[in-house]
């Protein structure tokens, strides 16, 4: 019975960590209607940015983010910029394929300068550490923050999505394109700070994904298909959704583990799957497309 | 007076074919005939690499009627392509089937799997499409390393039992006087040249008909097809499970030339639908001409540029984007765009008469 409940607890953290991947994706969904599909090597990339920076400047993990941030900020904002603001129109497969070469690209790239070591962000006795919860059960302090990170950045992109002058451009833009620039929205300066925005999302999803686990170069595709999991099982369009699709994805995972050690991706997957059959527009759908 | 009786007759009339397709007609027989002969004369690298390319090309015109054609982007064709191999592992391991045989049933089986997979992955459109195929292909990957009597994870050969039962093996060895392992490879050879005049013909004849018609329609506009009557769903459902079945067969011919499976390569998006996805865009999707073309300048590439790894990799993926950015109708639009040439007479044009 404990085993079970601690397969709960622990699938509801895994799912803070794939709502953090998702969010991302989400917001890149929702505001330019993108379906990145480097999307997971780009947390690679930013997990590989955090680990060069912490090392050469000899900073903690945490602490290395926040020189992150800004530098993929600005990653983000040049990447829509330059190049994917020229793939999008009505024509679905530029933006696919640009994204798909985007992804060999980057993973090959990590590969030639990194090669296929597996590496971990280090931050000495906090990637250990547990909080006993009694009945022996214990939550670790890394996947907890993980959650609580994943819930306070859902928080805030709420906030900026429906509280200030840029989010209101980002769901004019999202709504209708024409009409947003009929409005004298700059689509393209908007579409760039979104991006930006969802480099920032990505860059914290890395730091997490990092300190949790091990990482090399070639996991990005998977971790692309978690995070497209987790907003589809929650809806398309709505940030709250992600968050629990995420966990329903987690809980997946650890529940199929609990089963069969080498279950544990199948079932989450299968789980995904499920939904597309049963509720094709996810539990908490909000967007038409 | 009578408003028509002073204009001119207008007779219409639809055309496919032009002279430069009657002389591509010829061509392609030639073509065929000289290719058919090759063991004849050609070394056992020759062959082997024609091998590669064939079932590229054969990959690649499947992937072209799907995405090309009927819209369906998908980046999970590696799931037929795993699944066509596995199958032929357990027709003739499990099975006991001969090899030849097996490939045409490994079609049929991977048909049938396409069904559901196909009424799942349809409820995602467009680019959610594209995700949901690469999800399915990895569900059939965990599940074919949980098939234990196959190898499980790290997979399993081909007997040698079953690689010398492939019919004909002794005929070509005395024919053209070679060794088995070269007779074998030659039989892979005719079986591949088949598969993709085959599947060549196969697309060909498919968007010639009336289906294809409608297919060019919702290439050329989707709502603007439907409201005319084309149902979408269906084409779209047709094409899928087609591509599937011809798919699965190529994957069958691919591991018994390999002789060796593991869920891991079975199942690779990189060889199994990033190449292939590189073939059509640089040659031209939306046209038969181009992936033939895209196919040789990938053989080309691979065969020079391969022994550079990661650069190589990062080299097809920068030429990829450069191509969809700058010349999204590839290396043949162009040509035919510029030179009006159509080898597959596959586009309908109407000719006014007086």
């Amino acid at each position: 019975m404990t085993g079970w409940l601690d397969a709960l607890i622990q699938g509801v953290l895994l799912g803070g960590l794939y709502a953090l991947l998702a969010a991302g994706l989400s917001l890149m969904f929702g505001v330019m209607r993108l379906v990145n599909l480097a999307h997971g090597d780009l947390i690679v990339l930013a997990a590989f940015a955090i680990l060069v920076l912490a090392g050469k400047l000899g900073l903690d993990p945490f602490v290395a983010v926040l020189v992150a941030l800004p530098i993929l900020f600005v990653v983000g904002f040049a990447l829509q910029h330059v190049l994917l603001n020229r793939t999008l129109g009505r024509d679905l497969l530029p933006p696919l394929l640009v994204t798909f070469g985007l992804s060999i690209i980057i993973e090959n790239g990590l590969l030639q300068l990194f090669s296929a070591d597996s590496q971990r962000l280090r931050s000495g006795a906090i990637e250990t550490a547990s909080i006993p919860l009694g009945g022996g059960i214990a939550v670790g302090v890394v996947p907890l923050l993980t959650l609580l990170s994943a819930i306070s950045m859902i928080v805030l992109l709420n906030l900026i999505f429906y509280r200030t002058p840029i989010g209101r451009a980002f769901r004019a833009t999202s709504d209708d394109l024409e009409v947003a620039q009929l409005m004298g929205v700059d689509h393209r300066r908007i579409f760039a700070v979104a991006m930006g925005l969802a480099f920032v999302v990505i860059t914290i999803a890395a730091l997490y994904l990092g300190l949790r686990a091990n990482f090399d170069p070639t996991i990005g595709p998977a971790r692309l298909l978690y995070a497209f999991e987790a907003v589809i099982i929650g809806g398309l369009g709505s940030f709250w959704g992600t968050l629990a699709g995420g966990i329903v994805l987690g809980l997946a995972q650890t529940i199929g583990a609990r089963i069969d050690p080498e279950w544990q991706i199948l079932a989450g997957h299968l789980a995904f799957l499920a939904v597309l059959v049963i509720r094709p527009r996810g539990l908490f759908p909000r967007a038409q497309d | 007076m009578d408003e028509t009786a002073s204009r001119p007759a207008q007779t219409f009339r639809i055309k496919t074919a032009g002279r430069t397709s009657h002389v591509a007609v010829v061509a392609a027989i030639a073509i065929l005939l000289v290719l058919t002969l090759l063991p004849v004369f050609a070394s056992r690298t020759l062959i082997q690499d024609m091998i590669f390319l064939f079932y590229m090309l054969a990959l690649a015109q499947c992937w072209n009627l799907l995405a090309g054609y009927a819209g369906l982007i998908s980046v999970g064709q590696q799931a037929f392509v795993g699944l066509g191999g596995y199958l032929l592992f357990a027709l003739t391991l499990v099975g006991g089937l001969n090899p030849l045989l097996a490939i045409p049933i490994a079609g049929v089986i991977a048909a049938l799997f396409a069904l559901p997979t196909a009424l799942v992955v349809f409820r995602l459109r467009g680019a959610y499409f594209a995700i949901g195929t690469w999800v399915v292909a990895e569900v059939y990957r965990l599940g074919f390393a949980q098939v234990k009597p196959l190898g499980g994870g790290t997979g399993t050969s081909l007997t040698p039992a079953v690689t010398s039962s492939v019919s004909g093996i002794e005929w070509v060895r005395m024919l053209l006087d070679v060794r088995t392992p070269a007779a074998r490879d030659i039989i892979s050879y005719w079986v591949a040249l088949a598969l993709m005049a085959g599947t060549l013909a196969a697309v060909y004849l498919i968007l010639r008909s009336r289906r294809g018609l409608a297919l060019g329609a919702i290439r050329d506009h989707e709502t603007a097809a439907a409201s005319v009557g084309v149902d979408i769903y269906r084409i779209r459902f047709a094409v899928y499970v087609a591509t599937a079945a011809m798919t699965g067969m190529i994957g069958a011919l691919v591991y018994l030339q390999k002789a060796r499976i593991s869920p891991d390569a079975a199942f690779a998006v990189l060889d199994w639908t990033a190449y292939v996805i590189f073939i059509v865009i640089i040659g031209g999707i939306g046209t038969m001409e181009g992936p033939v073309i895209g196919a040789i300048i990938f053989y080309l590439m691979q065969r020079y540029l391969a022994d550079f790894g990661a650069w190589y990799l990062i080299l097809l993926g920068v030429l990829g984007i450069l191509v969809m950015l700058f010349a999204p109708r590839g290396l043949w639009g162009h040509v035919a765009e510029r030179y009006g040439l159509t080898l597959f007479p596959t586009r309908r044009r109407l000719v006014v008469d007086g």
